[in-house]
């Protein structure tokens, strides 16, 4: 088990190697002069060349990718051109924020989607079940940022339970959290439905049953253990998509996140914080599918360990 | 000794499908003594999964129903029992073993979590003592290293040490039936004939009664005292084993006969087949249900179906045996 994660985890080195070509590629071929960017339109020769040098823009592609994965793996991301600050420091204040918006969002997807999944799935056909389903199609059907806006209005504008905008709170966090929370447990409760479904008409099930035990223990031991296996990897494919979501909350609820750091970069061309902002975001989600096929592994005895 | 243990009269199972209504059983009955093994014996579909199923009510409801008839166990009919009542007795006093070792065992649970969970569900044993009764079972249907096979998870283990598995499962509680529906049909020869072994020992053992569903009429001979004979959802013959088996009566319990193959029997003699295929259950709809197959069909028995009648010591259902 220890070799199998110690290799899943070696593995994902060259993962993230790839991942730094790419991102360094684009910001390399990005149409615009890299050295007006740094220091504007109207520099003369001198200074042009000097800031060339400075940065090394005038090496060749392999000689700057070599300068940048050198310092990329000493943690450092280069400087902020606006505020003359390490990126890396930048990302350090804003990424905690990002991460338990995802964490929040997560968990209620979670703590919604496997009760109401299962129990859909148990009373098939049942008025419960379709009613889970049409509020499933629902939350499938409604953007992210949309229902994130409807929360604010109605929780945040209306009912004054929650700050309008603010100060980055956990208090603050619980509306993006529900949005993002919501509308993927809406995807996930029908996953968890149609997985436990085929379970529950597998041979083992009607063997448990054929014991006595107990049909709860029938269904959330036996059935759900096995019906988890598919959501356990659809969670971690998830991860990239919660992560963008909350891109797009930071900005409605102006929350001082990671998004919200890499759109404002974008906007005033700080190519080093978005470049940054961006490794750390892949980074995350490479971790997440790491971590998920570990996961996948310990509950599932017939992955082989090798 | 001669107490009834289980008695199963006029039962009928239909499946509703959409509108369609499919009698796949239609009035068995047989009775079993406590201690006393009986076969069911038929081709495939011929539903005896499904009578089984009925007994340990284990049938998915819809889409099948009991259209009518009792099942009696000690006397109390278990199509009356409540679910919680049912499932006091399932695993405790009826337990099962299934026809596909491959697929029965949940794989994501090792072997000693699957018995023991029998233990501490029926007998309140805690956890610790319940894996060592789990390592005594599995010595018992003889499992080489109990202790390490509790740890292993059903992929681990053949197709035989799976059955085994079954088997200690269905035995942990010494229980007064065993229903084995095709305990052998998935497993090679060699294999089968052990597991034969090992259920033919372990049930004088404990004294347990058991319903042994095969399609095979040889294996059931081994094994069974009584055999009943089922086709299209009917018992055709009932009867003593070696009676059955020496003089059978209804043409299709011959044809099965003829059907098996014989060690001594010469290489260029055919093997006898009953021709055709078993008809859907609600194929036919009056005569008997045999007469598209038998050899020795009449007008009777075109248009109207013969009843289960004593003859000599057994029951037969043909015309032609009256
Ligand atoms: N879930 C179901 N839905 C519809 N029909 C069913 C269902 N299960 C069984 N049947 C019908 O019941 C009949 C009897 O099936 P059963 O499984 O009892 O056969 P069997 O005698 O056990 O055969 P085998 O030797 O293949 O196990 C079949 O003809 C089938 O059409
Ligand atoms: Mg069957």
């Amino acid at each position: 088990m220890l070799k199998y994660i110690a290799k899943r985890i070696i593995l994902m080195i060259p993962v993230l190697i790839l991942m730094t070509l790419i991102v360094f590629a684009i910001f390399y071929f990005a149409p615009g002069d890299p050295v007006s960017r740094i220091a504007g339109p109207n520099v003369t020769q001198e200074v042009y060349e000097s800031i060339q040098r400075k940065y090394g823009l005038d090496q060749p592609f392999i000689v700057q990718y070599h300068r940048f994965i050198r310092s990329v793996a000493e943690g450092d991301l280069g400087i902020s051109i606006l505020q003359h600050r390490p990126v890396i420091e930048m990302i350090k204040e804003r990424l905690p924020v990002t991460l338990q918006i995802g964490l929040l969002g997560f968990v209620i997807t979670f703590v919604i989607a496997v009760p109401a999944g299962v129990i859909a799935a148990v009373k098939k056909n049942t008025a419960f079940d379709y009613l889970c389903m049409s509020g499933t199609l629902l939350g499938i059907a409604i953007p992210t940022f949309w229902l994130g806006m409807l929360l604010l209005y109605v929780f945040a504008y209306k009912l004054r339970w929650f700050p309008i905008s603010g100060d980055g709170s956990l208090r603050q966090l619980i509306l993006p959290g529900f949005a993002i929370g919501l509308t993927n447990a809406a995807i996930t409760a029908r996953m968890v439905r149609s997985s436990m479904l085929d379970v529950l008409k597998q041979d083992y099930v009607r063997t448990a049953r054929s014991k006595g035990l107990y049909e709860k223990a029938v269904v959330y031991r036996h059935a759900l253990k096995n019906a988890l296996i598919p959501i356990i990897t659809l969670m971690g494919l998830r991860l990239g998509w919660i992560l963008g979501g909350s891109v797009a909350l930071e900005i409605i609820f102006s929350i001082p996140g990671l998004g919200r750091l890499m759109v404002d970069s974008i906007l005033s061309r700080d190519f080093p914080v978005v470049q940054g902002a961006m490794m750390v975001l892949t980074s995350s989600i490479i971790l997440a599918n790491v971590l998920a096929d570990i996961l996948y592994a310990v509950v599932d005895p017939r992955i082989k360990y090798g | 000794m001669n107490e009834v243990i289980l008695e199963v009269n006029n039962l009928g199972i239909d499946f509703c499908i959409e509108d369609r209504v499919i009698p796949a059983v239609d009035g068995v009955g047989f009775s079993l003594l406590k201690g006393e093994t009986l076969g069911i014996v038929g081709e495939s579909g011929c539903g005896k999964s499904v009578t089984a199923l009925s007994i340990m009510r284990l049938l998915q409801m819809p889409p099948a129903r009991i259209s009518k008839g009792e099942i009696l166990f000690k006397g109390e009919n278990l199509l009356r029992k409540s679910d919680e009542e049912m499932r006091r007795i399932r695993g405790r006093d009826i337990s099962m073993i299934f026809q596909e070792p491959m697929t029965s065992l949940n794989p994501v649970f090792t072997i000693g979590q699957q018995i023991s969970e029998i233990f501490m569900q029926h007998q309140d044993l805690p956890k610790k003592e319940a894996l060592s009764r789990s390592a005594e079972m599995l010595r018992m249907v003889r499992i080489p290293m109990p202790e390490k096979a509790l740890k292993q998870y059903p992929h681990q283990l053949s197709g035989g040490m799976r059955q085994r598995v079954m088997i200690a499962m269905a035995l942990a509680c010494q229980p007064e039936l065993v229903i084995a529906d095709e305990p052998t049909t998935a497993l090679d020869v060699t294999v089968e004939a052990q597991i034969l072994d090992l259920i033919h020992e372990l049930k004088d053992r404990i004294n347990t009664a058991v319903i042994f569903i095969s399609h095979d009429l040889g294996i059931v001979a081994e094994v069974a005292d009584r055999v009943a004979v089922m086709y299209s959802g009917r018992i055709v013959e009932y009867g003593a084993v070696c009676t059955v088996f020496n003089e059978p009566k209804h043409p299709y319990t011959k044809g099965l006969l003829d059907a098996i193959p014989d060690i001594g029997m010469s290489r260029n003699k055919r093997l006898r087949e009953i021709r055709g295929v078993v008809p859907y259950p609600d194929e036919i709809k009056n005569g008997c249900r045999f007469k598209t197959r038998c050899d020795y069909v009449r007008n009777k028995c075109i248009s109207k179906e013969p009843p289960l009648l004593q003859l000599g010591t057994g029951l037969v259902r043909c015309w032609n045996c009256l």
